[in-house]
Formats: C-alpha cells, sequence, structure tokens
C-alpha cells in the first residue's frame, strides 16, 4: 500500500493539521517509509488472537454517577487564548 | 560550591534526619547548580520561589520528627506533568503559556511527601522522541561526553532534561515519563538508574497524555534504592485514573537485600540484535555473569515476537496520540494562530495544529489518524493490537517456566551527537527503542541500571524487566546487579 500525495492531502485534513502543497510529497514518502516498517506485522500469524483492549486484566472502577466537582467557570475559562463574558470564543461558525 | 547536589535521597534523608543539612540548605545547593548549568538545558522553568518555600516547610515536619523519606528532598519535574499554577507545556509550541489550575496526582503525593520541586524538565515534544531534538526549548544536553571531544551528545529522549538533570547533580531524582523507552533510554544515556513501573502502579492524571495504554511514570535516580523510595510515593491508587491499580504499595525499599540466590534470570535470544556492537554484548554478558557471580540461575529463554514489538508500537502509539491530542484544537488552552479574515474555525483547528505541533508530532498524529481511519483500522490496528496480544503472551510464557526476570541491554548504543540522526529517515529514530518498548506493550516493569562505559568513555546500561506488580523482586535483582557493577563513574565538568 504506497501513500501518494492526494491520500497524504487526505489524512491531513483529518488530523485538522494545514499542511502546504509543496510539503506534501515529501510527507507521502514520510508516511510510505513508516507504514513500508509497519507491513512487518503481516508476517504474523494471528489467526484467533483478541486484540489487546486492556494490558492488566482488570475491570474499570465504577462509582456513584453524581456530580463530584464543578462551579469553577474562571478556573476552566483562565487558559483559554479567547474567553469572552463566560465562554470560549472561537470565529463564526454558523452564517 | 557544594557536594549537597551530589548526594542520593537516601543520603540525604539521612543526613536531614540527622540535623547535619537543611532541605533549604540542600535546595539552595541545587538552585545554584542548576543556574550555573544553562549550558544543559535541562531545566526550563526554574521554580526557585516555590522550592525555597517547599524547603522551609519541610524543614518545619522533619524538625516535628513525622517526616517520610521525601521530605525535604529537592527534584526535578518532567514538563509533561502539570503542576498547578506553573507552565507545564509537554515541550510543545502548542502549550505555550498553559499555566494548569491543578496538579497531577504525582507531584501531588511527592508534595505530600514534603519532596521539593525546583522547576521544569526539558523532553521531547509531546514525549515523542528518543533524543530530546523534538522540544520546543531546544536540544537538552549530555553531561558526558566522548573523551576529550567536545561534540554535544543527546542524552536521550523522551526524558532528557531529567537524565541530564541528575546526571549532572542539578537536582538529587527527577520524575520521568516511558511511553516506549522514554526513562530507560535516556537513564541509560547518562549513567543513572530509571524505572518504568508496571502499567498500573502509578497514576497518570494530570500527566499530558501521549499514549494513554502505554504511558506510566517513574523515577529517575542515582541508585537502584533511590529508585525504590520515590516509587513508593508516586505509586498507589487513584480514583481519578481508571486504570490505576487499586493494590496495596508495598515497602520497596525494605525489599532490597541484595540476596538473588535461586532466582532464574532469561536471557531472551532475541534480543541479540545483527550489527549489535560488540561493547554491548560484551556488557550483557558481564551482566548475566555478575548476576550469576550473586547466586542467580541464567536461562536462555526466547521471546519470538520480539521483532514485531516496534512496528506494533508504531500504529498503536500514534493511534492513540491522534486521538489524545484531538484536544489541542486552539479553543480551551494553549496557543492559537493568528487568523486571516473570514478564516473560519476549520482554519483555526488547521492553522493552530500546523503552528503549534512540531515535524514529529505531526507526523505520528496523522500516522495514527491513518490507521485508524475507515478501511485501515482493522489491516493496521487492530492487526497491531492481536500482534500486542502474542507480544505480552511471550512474556507470559516465560515467567509461567519460572523466569524471575529477564536481562537484556539498555539501548542498542551508547548516548549519540546531537544532530547525528537528523538525516536518517525517522525509522532509524525509532530503533533505539526496541529493547524497551516491549515491556510498554507488555505492561510490564523494567529498570535501566548503570553497568559499564564504552571505548570512548560512555555509560552504557543493562535492563532488568520483571514480573507484573512485582516491582520490589525487580529491584532488588538490579540492586544486585548495581552492587556487582559498581558503576561510580561521573561525567567530567564541562558546563
Amino acid at each position: 500500500m504506497s501513500i501518494d500525495k492526494a491520500t497524504a492531502a487526505h489524512v491531513a485534513k483529518l488530523a485538522r493539521i494545514k499542511v502546504e502543497d509543496d510539503a506534501l510529497p515529501a510527507l507521502a514518502e514520510e508516511f510510505n517509509t513508516i507504514l513500508g516498517f509497519i507491513e512487518q506485522l503481516n508476517e504474523v500469524d494471528i489467526e484467533g488472537v483478541e486484540p489487546m483492549t486492556s494490558v492488566t486484566p482488570m475491570r474499570l472502577k465504577r462509582r456513584e454517577d453524581v456530580v463530584t466537582d464543578g462551579n469553577m467557570q474562571d478556573k476552566v475559562l483562565s487558559n483559554a487564548p479567547d474567553a469572552r463574558e463566560g465562554f470560549f470564543a472561537v470565529p463564526k461558525v454558523v452564517e | 560550591m557544594s557536594d549537597l547536589s551530589k548526594l542520593t535521597i537516601a543520603e540525604a534523608r539521612d543526613k536531614l534526619r540527622g540535623g547535619e543539612v537543611s532541605s533549604v540548605e540542600l535546595t539552595k545547593a541545587c538552585l545554584t547548580e542548576i543556574d550555573a548549568a544553562d549550558a544543559l538545558n535541562a531545566f526550563v522553568h526554574k521554580t526557585p520561589e516555590i522550592a525555597l518555600k517547599q524547603a522551609e516547610h519541610a524543614d518545619t515536619r522533619i524538625a516535628e520528627g513525622d517526616a517520610p523519606s521525601m521530605c525535604g528532598i529537592p527534584l526535578g519535574i518532567k514538563d509533561l506533568f502539570c503542576t498547578r499554577g506553573v507552565p507545564s507545556q509537554a515541550a510543545s509550541k502548542i502549550l505555550d503559556g498553559f499555566r494548569p489550575e491543578y496538579e497531577s496526582t504525582v507531584t501531588n503525593r511527592l508534595f505530600d511527601a514534603g519532596a521539593v520541586m525546583l522547576g521544569k524538565l526539558n523532553m521531547d515534544e509531546f514525549a515523542m522522541g528518543s533524543s530530546n531534538e523534538t522540544s520546543t526549548y531546544g536540544n537538552a544536553v549530555n553531561p558526558w561526553r566522548r573523551g576529550n571531544d567536545d561534540t554535544s551528545l543527546t542524552p536521550g529522549g523522551s526524558s532528557g532534561g531529567s537524565a541530564s538533570a541528575v546526571a549532572a547533580d542539578l537536582c538529587l531524582a527527577a520524575t520521568g515519563t516511558d511511553t516506549g523507552g522514554s526513562i530507560r533510554q535516556p537513564a541509560a544515556f547518562v549513567g543513572i538508574t530509571g524505572l518504568k513501573p508496571t502499567y498500573g502502579r502509578v497514576s497518570r492524571w494530570g500527566i499530558i497524555a501521549f499514549a494513554s495504554s502505554l504511558d506510566q511514570a517513574g523515577p529517575m535516580c542515582k541508585s537502584v534504592r533511590d529508585c525504590a523510595i520515590m516509587l513508593g510515593a508516586m505509586a498507589g491508587h487513584d480514583p481519578k485514573d481508571s486504570t490505576s491499580a487499586d493494590l496495596a504499595v508495598p515497602d520497596f525499599e525494605a525489599a532490597l537485600t541484595g540476596d538473588i540466590k535461586g532466582k532464574k534470570i532469561g536471557i531472551p535470544k532475541e534480543y541479540r540484535m545483527d550489527g549489535m556492537p560488540s561493547e554491548i554484548e560484551k556488557l550483557w554478558a558481564d551482566g548475566a555473569e555478575m548476576l550469576k557471580d550473586a547466586g542467580a540461575q541464567i536461562v536462555d529463554i526466547s521471546l519470538p515476537h520480539t521483532k514485531y514489538a516496534l512496528p506494533a508500537y508504531y500504529v498503536i502509539a500514534p493511534a492513540e496520540a491522534s486521538s489524545n491530542l484531538a484536544r489541542y484544537d486552539g479553543v480551551r488552552y494553549g496557543r492559537r494562530a493568528h487568523l486571516a479574515q473570514g478564516d473560519g474555525v476549520t482554519e483555526m483547528y488547521e492553522k493552530t495544529r500546523a503552528e503549534g505541533f512540531g515535524h514529529e508530532v505531526q507526523r505520528r498524529v496523522m500516522v495514527g489518524t491513518y490507521v485508524l481511519s475507515a478501511g485501515f483500522y482493522d489491516a493496521y490496528y487492530n492487526r497491531a493490537r492481536r500482534v500486542r496480544t502474542l507480544i505480552k503472551r511471550d512474556f507470559e510464557l516465560a515467567f509461567a517456566d519460572g523466569i524471575d526476570a529477564i536481562l537484556t541491554p539498555a539501548t542498542p548504543s551508547a548516548a549519540f551527537g546531537l544532530g547525528e540522526m537528523s538525516d536518517s529517515d525517522p525509522v532509524q529514530m525509532y530503533l533505539n527503542d526496541v529493547f524497551t518498548v516491549t515491556v510498554n506493550l507488555a505492561g510490564l516493569p523494567g529498570i535501566a541500571v548503570p553497568a559499564g562505559v564504552d571505548g570512548k568513555g560512555l555509560p552504557l546500561g543493562l535492563q532488568l524487566i520483571g514480573r507484573p506488580w512485582e516491582e520490589a523482586d525487580l529491584l532488588n535483582t538490579a540492586f544486585a546487579l548495581e552492587n556487582a557493577a559498581g558503576f561510580v563513574s561521573k561525567p567530567g565538568k564541562w558546563w
């Protein structure tokens, strides 16, 4: 499986990372190097082997479904690049 | 100039309790060393005010006679740990200016035990790297050099700042994190001891996530004993991390008897790689001999899926990173790109992430996005997770055969020069983790112990891998190896 320029552009779009057009061929080449390395996994017989979901066999803990914190709007917003009137501000989303 | 910063945790603890030295004196000695070591670029955010306040408080506790082992001990904290009110940006530009409103569980525990934070330590961006060359702060530098050659060497990565700071005696110990070898490889490159605990032993809460099923924090110290002491303070169940184990934390230090008679140590044949430097091979053989002399039984074992660990890792880790790093969107924290007139929310995401993430991080996020995308999920991601099951099974079978610990080299080479790998393809850099990455995939504890030097005088480390949750036994085997290896070399001070 070889990645071309168009696939690289599609992956960049999915990852929401702007990649300039002239950088795409080099990026595609890097992907191909890495994927070429990963291809080795095809040699392994995985018939009947379950995909690992948890490295330590344990059941995730449960807790009461109750509010455990809150009322800290100022703290939540304190690191925002743009916060106004108690909200995160972003460029216009809806026309 | 004092030698206080050269103390181990154990030595400092005894001097603090004996009233020979105060935490304030110890802390000031470290702060002086840090200010004189900017050439190492290890400490990237210094916190002297916090340190002195914590040290004064620790001295009060010690005077009251009820102080735990870590009380008054000055530490460096990897930039990946969120520390309240102090920059915590995973060495990434995208987190410029981020000051958490909360404290990570690990630093919280360490501070509750009385430890002192000297500052934040350099690392690879989002812990993605093996040479500390992907950091927004610039390279951290290894205090060791090749004899009289003044080439700057890497301290390894991703915990490169932690490694450099401990090896150069800027602090008594440091926190690190390890996703594929990021504690053990840098520890080996600078001649210190670094432990990656069993997955779930230490809470991940408040540690900036890279690959959540692999990430684990651990101590980077000047001795095995110090690792035992510091792990005791870091470990324990945390309701805020659902994967943290609800298991009692043993007294790791009490386990250090040095007696390993009858222990079975496995030597995995698959770790004998083609082109392995003869110095590494000799170190490994010497290490086995030392453990044998200490009464252990050396057994040849096979871990047949070893070869597939790195390729499996380079599917799983980027996949998890792609998901974890989706949160850096320029909205809630960190840095947002300057937008052009008419740019919408999508342009904001794309420009922010293009400007804020470095090259390696972008590459891994995109590889992860690709292997998780429709049509490739089974071929790559699910296949890698199945191979991971087999890698873990290799270890389970070895342990079921009565193996207590496994001895391997920690790294395939000594520290290399900064920039020396810049022309290689990314896979060449990934090979640094060839001996360490299996341990993360299997969730096991692993420790790097300095065991010798190469022909140019650079430190080399051995790795011991233990059974899950048996860090105490692993530390004891490492203690026996440390005693036998007698590694005491220190880098000559040039900075």
